[in-house]
């Protein structure tokens, strides 16, 4: 891999940015793989590095239907944060979030983390309880969460409407200091960059449409749209499209798969510092470091695995939105694009085993995956090479689902981006 | 003072009121032009070019097109003496000329002349494609602190408002039977055919004019020029009752089942004081329409070759419009650079308005027949085979240098000639206005002989004519939109008529020779970078050369091309810069243009302000406040009010000078020991009604109903399929097959949605309905010791003591005069009646309790005191005790599960190995140790010490409720803990931020555990 720096880039500059070399190669699909991963997000190109970097199984293939990146990776608004409520999720996020502190060097691109922190404000006694509670709990678990008083908030966020007068007035908000955002396309490319320096096989272009098992059951390869490719293991990692993948397999998950949308507004100058979050009147936004204004929401109500939702739900979050930040009133939204998220009924996420040998599933990330990309990988990688779940993910089992031990992060954050 | 006196207006001519003069200012100048300009218009009378600077080099930016598709002249838009009413980022051309307009230059410093951002230009070498993913990943703190700041302060155009809008703004919702999208030449004879039917038509048209391109050549329709045309078609739609028409309102986005949003500008094209009074600024249409004729035209294409960024230089339609519907000369000195012989035309246009043409520079060996002969005999110099190279100037255009082409179809490395000029025109072809077909789900397909991308087949209701289907000449789009308006109608189910359908006849127009693709102008060898920068996207400083860098680094999807250069990311989403984007990357790859299809059209079309998509949902109306029946008695006392689910709750009642914590504490006091009024009306209230009601309640709550009889009441606990506390309530029945159904405040819609699903879904054959009653009934609670002898004075002549009257049993009666329910019941531990009241009956009834009970003492009491009584008496409250992870056994309340019920939701689940666990988190009441304490609600519980031990701590559990009592005479709360039932009397540390409190576990029943008071109290 060619090394990325401030050199290299002058040297290129002074060949007029002839001799880049590809980021990542396209092979043709080999007949035989160790592992293959399904799908060419964030997650999977990241469990394919992992695999190849920690557990040194670069025989592997990441095959994606379409661009790689193109699914939700590239379609997010790219909030990070680790200040989840219950010590199962906190661990996973923190682990997430610690390897994002280090991950642009890690990978030598720049994937633009932006610790600018995050507030999740609270507008009623309720929300203050819960806000509190979370804050408490991620304090003990060492996560950097504090709560704040609404003069607290002002302090951050000067331009935000703290008036008694607001529909539902900010009582309160938690905020994590480490909490910010990412470049989303940079993520995947990153990853992909530096899978394919590991010998990893990135196959754009490869839709897989069915599982092969053996006699046994045990796994035994994928059927795609570029034929059938042969591999000792299969991870899952096809968010919006878990399900379909897993019935491929005969195996039935408790997902729902909805369309979550999100907007951005032309590039203004710099007005907004941080992420603000609210889950009481559903919006959220962070300043793009293009200026624009990334706002989002919640999901669309309906199922759907179209790529775009119904407008009225962003004329909700728009009108949360100026309620909230009355001068942004004049703004204009420039576009809009939705993603489709798989939800599990406890809001986390599964990563796990799966009845079939050799078959092993990411998925469900709902509407927050983006932040666990590189802790996501990284405990599924050591799932798939060691065919057992990494301590840290061990509670996302999909057993959780047969035993009850659900890891419910709804109560904690309505909007739970 | 400006002396600029609209030099580059001509004397006669165009769309405009010369008889009025509107004075504007632009940066430091102040300058006029008339009704009917844009900003861009007068900008351009007034010889002004430069507008802005681009994103990201600071190139000086000027006037490409003239309309939503020019990418550079942005400005900040401000009203003299409106501070408020400042808007970034508008277009200069769709900026309407109004008095008090003040427009700046965005992005610049400290001006648009000398912009000190420009020196980026010099570090433009560095900054090709995506550099800033190869830099400055080494250190995280010197890309968060020192690079990542820099470039934040530097990005972005125009400022947000610092105050709040003062503009109001609207929303309408309307069906018609034929919407056609576009008021151009097939848009208006859509919409003529489609409005002779009768059906109903809504013609809408970004534009303040209807007309299109009508407004930009000179045509005749019928006999008509075209303007006169457009008039009298507007004349005879305006006349017809049956037709809406929509100048200024750009259709935006196209959604499933033809369903369309559209954003009209009501008054931004007027000022102030000529706004009508009570108009909105904007107002956001939701159009369903039977069938939709898309007629948006096309955008002509740039070309793309060194420096053609330039201001000055203009697309060749764009010029002509400015001549014909402006009177406007762009420019004296005029070079044309074009692929096609459209732009000749525009040549010949301003040749005869007495521009000098000194060539016209075609890419093509051969152009077209008429046009190029026509230009000749008019004397000017045509030169074919060549490109325009490169160009110099600075801020404006100074000289084009011309190239001739080699036979590899690369230009020579050497210029014929740098041509001095104002204004160098370029046409590069036609791209269809395709957005709105594609949102609706249609597909493109790559027309080579049109060089275009066109509609395929239409998925919806809809149909694709003129221009935006790539039909360019007159004639077509006269006979497209015709035939489309007349099949609409009659497919939306009205009869045209004979006829109507028919073309609108117009005068023949030049025969065009074909055009050429030239997505870029290619160098000859190893001059590639002789020539300055060759842009495709103006707005974001994306070049052809940063495209060839992305192919070459891998990035081969259209879709990461535009986001590693981001192609198209801009203000104006590329509408001049997507196609040939597409153009230099499919070179850049070798595959055949048009293979790789497009990015993805998203809408909208045109930014959206905020504003009015969130229309009158603002203020109160973000999410209308239910108020009861007996609010204004509240506000007149008063209380304080709390958000509970969308109602507003009196929280307490303070009296002067009372603290929060005094007011509660003699809340409490008065229902303890005289007697408390709560108004209880937010409850949720659901009559359920039906032969099988009672089955239904024995599957929907966790205890047994079928033998409760008539005139009981039961306590009943809800939970989830995964056997999770869902909600609670009393429930009473009304008569054999009707019960009433009470609900927590914030979950009443919730139980509504999740009864709803359960009859329809799972059990349709259960003979059940329900009808939320909330808003029917208005409920008072009346509790205490003394509550007997208010209620029997409110119910005189009736026997209501709790002797004859049981608890957890109802009866109609007559309180104060009104007919009501009463329900003997208890959240308090307290001798407690419930009076339920028609609605509207709320206030008399609140009334007539405070005046019977004065001597009583009798208190308004509000949540906060409730919260206390009821956590001393242990009682629960949904979604305070419970996050949607408790059983009702974690809660202690195994006393509800029914063990001989076959099923209820949620039973299954209680089976299951997590759920069944013993050391679940369980309620507890929690004692600190010093009594002053009271907890901050949502502590978490930790083993005595552990919180000053490494992290992450163990965590026991959380405190979900901590108050003080005024009973108890000490802080309490109550608390989830692992296991908490089984150490009852351990102390445990609550851990705060500032160290741990020790409290002991305890029973969660504090006060009155024997429930002696619920009867009321005996005679003292
Ligand atoms: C609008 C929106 C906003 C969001 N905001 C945030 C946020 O702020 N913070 C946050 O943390 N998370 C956010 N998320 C969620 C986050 O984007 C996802 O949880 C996360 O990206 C999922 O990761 P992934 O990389 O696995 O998904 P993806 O990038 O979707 O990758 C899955 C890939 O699988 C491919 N695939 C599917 N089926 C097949 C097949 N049969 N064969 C081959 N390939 C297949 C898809 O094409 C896709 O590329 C948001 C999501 C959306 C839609």
């Amino acid at each position: 891999m060619a090394r990325y720096s401030i050199w290299s880039l002058a040297r290129n500059a002074l060949s007029h940015h002839q001799h880049w070399p590809r980021q990542w190669r396209s092979p043709e699909p080999k007949r035989h793989y160790d592992v293959i991963i399904v799908g060419g997000g964030g997650h999977g190109l990241a469990t394919a590095y992992y695999l190849a970097k920690e557990h040194d199984i670069t025989n592997v293939a990441v095959l994606e239907k379409g661009w790689l990146g193109g699914g939700n990776t590239g379609r997010n608004t790219t909030i990070v944060r680790s200040n989840y409520l219950w010590d199962e999720s906190a661990a996973l996020y923190e682990l997430s979030l610690k390897l994002w502190e280090g991950l642009s060097k890690d990978l030598n691109y720049n994937v633009m983390l932006s610790q600018r922190g995050v507030l999740n404000l609270a507008h009623s006694l309720g929300d203050v309880r819960a806000g509190r509670r979370r804050a408490e709990a991620n304090r003990l678990n060492g996560i950097d969460s504090v709560w704040l008083e609404p003069a607290g908030v002002k302090k951050i966020v000067s331009i935000i409407n703290t008036s008694s007068t607001l529909r539902y007035p900010i009582l309160g908000s938690t905020w994590q200091p480490r909490g910010g955002v990412a470049r989303h396309d940079a993520v995947a490319w990153g990853y992909a960059r530096a899978a394919d320096a590991r010998g990893v096989d990135i196959i754009q272009n490869c839709e897989v449409t069915g599982l092969c098992r053996d006699t046994a059951g045990r796994i035994t390869g994928v059927e795609t749209t570029r034929g059938p490719i042969a591999a000792g293991k299969v991870g899952i990692v096809a968010a919006g499209h878990t399900s379909v993948l897993a019935a491929m397999a005969d195996i039935r998950l408790p997902i729902q798969s909805h369309p979550l949308q999100a907007l951005v507004s032309e590039p203004i100058k710099r007005v907004l510092d941080c992420v603000v979050m609210s889950g009481a009147i559903h919006v959220y936004v962070s300043q793009s470091d293009k200026g624009e204004l990334v706002i989002g929401a919640g999901i669309d109500g309906y199922n759907s695995y179209a790529q775009r939702g119904s407008f009225h739900v962003l004329e909700h979050q728009t009108a949360a939105l100026v309620e909230l930040f009355p001068i942004f009133a004049r703004l204009r939204m420039m576009r809009t694009w939705g993603g489709i998220v798989d939800t599990c009924p406890d809001a986390s996420p599964i990563l796990s085993r799966t009845p079939v040998p050799g078959l092993y599933i990411n998925g469900g990330w709902g509407t927050g995956g983006f932040k666990a990309t590189p802790g996501s990988g990284f405990v599924f990688a050591h799932t798939i090479a060691r065919d057992e779940p990494h301590p840290v993910n061990a509670p996302f089992s999909l057993d959780r689902f047969v035993t009850g031990a659900l890891i419910d992060e709804h109560g904690a954050a309505a909007v739970a981006h | 003072m400006s002396d600029r006196t609209q030099d580059y207006r001509l004397p006669a001519g165009g769309l405009i009121d010369r008889t009025r003069r509107i004075r504007f200012r632009f940066n430091h100048e102040w300058m006029d032009g008339h009704p009917g300009d844009t900003l861009a218009s007068a900008l351009l009378a007034n010889g002004i070019h430069l507008v802005g600077r681009s994103m990201k080099y600071h190139r000086p930016r000027g006037i490409l097109a003239a309309g939503a598709e020019d990418p550079g002249a942005l400005i900040q838009r401000r009203v003299t003496g409106e501070p408020a009413r400042t808007d970034p980022n508008w277009r200069a051309t769709q900026t309407a000329l109004v008095d008090g307009l003040e427009a700046e230059s965005v992005n610049v410093w400290p001006s648009v002349e000398r912009d000190l951002g420009a020196v980026m230009g010099a570090l433009s070498p560095v900054m090709g494609a995506g550099f800033y993913y190869k830099i400055m990943q080494g250190s995280r703190f010197m890309w968060q602190r020192v690079y990542e700041p820099l470039i934040r302060k530097a990005a972005g155009f125009g400022t947000c408002p610092d105050l709040p809008d003062p503009d109001r703004y609207e929303q309408r919702h309307v069906h018609c039977d034929v919407l056609v999208v576009g008021g151009g030449p097939a848009g208006l004879a859509a919409a003529r055919a489609a409005a002779r039917s009768g059906a109903r038509v809504i013609l809408a048209d970004e534009d303040e004019r209807f007309g299109g391109s009508l407004l930009a050549r000179p045509r005749t329709v019928e006999g008509h020029a075209g303007p006169e045309w457009v008039a009298s078609v507007k004349a005879m739609l305006k006349a017809n009752p049956e037709v809406r028409l929509l100048p200024r309102t750009t259709v935006f986005g196209y959604y499933d089942g033809n369903y369309l949003m559209a954003l009209e500008r009501v008054t931004d094209h007027v000022s102030l004081a000529e706004a009508p009074a009570g108009a909105p600024r904007q107002r956001l249409w939701h159009i369903r329409a039977k069938r939709v004729v898309l007629a948006t035209g096309a955008h002509e294409r740039p070309l793309v070759f060194g420096d053609n960024d330039r201001p000055g230089i203009m697309l060749a339609g764009a010029a002509q419009e400015y001549l014909h519907r402006w009177a406007v000369l762009p420019g004296r000195d005029v070079v044309v650079f074009t692929t096609n012989d459209r732009a000749y035309e525009a040549a010949l246009d301003l040749h005869t308005a007495g521009a000098t043409i000194h060539a016209i520079v075609d890419a093509r060996a051969e152009p077209g027949p008429a046009l190029p002969a026509a230009a000749r005999a008019a004397g000017i110099r045509v030169v074919t085979g060549y490109v325009v190279a490169g160009t110099t100037g600075k801020t404006h255009i100074t000289g084009a240098s011309i190239n001739k082409l080699q036979a590899d179809g690369r230009a020579q490395p050497h210029c014929l000639e740098t041509i001095p000029c104002d204004l160098l025109l370029v046409s590069g072809g036609l791209s269809p206005v395709v957005h709105l077909f594609s949102q609706s789900g249609g597909k493109l397909r790559y027309d080579t002989d049109r060089l275009a991308f066109v509609p395929d087949r239409a998925v919806q209701a809809q149909a694709s004519v003129g221009a935006c289907a790539g039909t360019f000449d007159l004639a077509g789009c006269l006979a497209e939109g015709a035939a489309a308006g007349a099949e609409a109608a009659r497919l939306a189910g009205f009869d045209p008529g004979r006829g109507a359908g028919e073309a609108p006849a117009c005068d023949s127009e030049p025969a065009l020779g074909s055009d050429s693709p030239l997505w870029q102008v290619r160098y000859a060898k190893g001059t590639e970078f002789d020539w300055g920068k060759p842009f495709v996207d103006l707005q974001n400083d994306t070049t052809a050369h940063d495209i060839q860098q992305a192919a070459r680094e891998g990035f081969e999807s259209v879709e990461h091309v535009k986001r590693y250069t981001l192609t198209g990311f801009g203000t104006d989403q590329g509408k001049t810069a997507n196609i040939n984007g597409l153009g230099v990357l499919a070179e850049a790859l070798g595959r055949p243009m048009g293979e790789a299809g497009t990015t993805t059209f998203r809408p909208p079309y045109t930014p959206v302000t905020f504003a009015a998509m969130a229309g009158r949902d603002r203020g109160d109306h973000l999410d209308p406040a239910r108020l009861t029946a007996i609010h204004d008695r509240h506000v007149a006392m008063g209380a304080e009010f709390e958000d509970v689910g969308q109602w507003k709750r009196p929280w307490y009642y303070p009296r002067a000078g009372e603290s929060l914590h005094e007011a509660v504490a003699r809340e409490c006091q008065a229902v303890r020991e005289g007697v408390g009024i709560l108004d209880a009306s937010t409850l949720g209230k659901i009559d359920i009604q039906g032969p099988d009601a009672a089955e239904f309640l024995n599957r929907v709550y966790t205890n047994a109903w079928k033998k409760l009889a008539v005139g009981r009441v039961r306590y009943g606990l809800m939970c989830r399929e995964d056997g999770m506390v869902f909600d609670d309530g009393t429930t009473a029945r009304i008569a054999e097959d009707r019960f009433l159904m009470t609900t927590t405040t914030g979950g009443a819609a919730a139980v509504m949605d999740h009864l709803e699903d359960y009859l329809q879904t799972e059990w349709p054959d259960l003979r059940v309905r329900l009808t939320s009653v909330t808003e029917q009934w208005s409920t008072v609670g009346i509790a205490g010791p003394k509550a007997g002898i208010l209620m029997a004075r409110l119910a005189s002549g009736q026997d209501l003591s709790p002797e004859s009257f049981p608890f957890m049993s109802w009866r109609p009666a007559i309180v104060a005069g009104l007919h009501a329910r009463v329900f003997r019941i208890s959240f308090t531990g307290e001798l407690q009646y419930e009076v339920n009241v028609p609605w509207h009956q709320g206030g008399a009834l609140w009334d007539a309790i405070l005046r019977v009970g004065v001597d009583l003492g009798v208190t308004p009491y509000g949540t906060e005191t409730m919260h206390v009584l009821r956590a001393e008496k242990g009682f629960i409250i949904v979604g305070q005790e419970t996050d949607g992870c408790q059983t009702p056994l974690d809660l202690g309340m195994d006393w509800i599960v029914s063990k001989q019920k076959p099923d209820f939701i949620g039973k299954r689940s209680l089976s299951r190995s997590d759920t069944a666990r013993p050391d679940r988190r369980q309620l507890v009441g929690l004692m600190p140790k010093d009594k002053r304490r009271v907890v901050p609600e949502g502590s978490q519980i930790v083993e005595p010490g552990a919180s000053r031990g490494p992290k992450p701590v163990p965590m026991l559990g959380f405190v979900t409720s901590a108050y003080w009592s005024p009973a108890l005479e000490s802080g309490f709360a109550l608390a989830l803990v692992a296991g908490g039932r089984a150490r009852l009397g351990v102390t445990v540390s609550v851990a705060l931020p500032s160290g741990e409190v020790p409290a002991v576990i305890c029973d969660p029943v504090m006060f009155d555990k024997e429930g002696a008071r619920r009867d009321g109290l005996p005679a003292a």
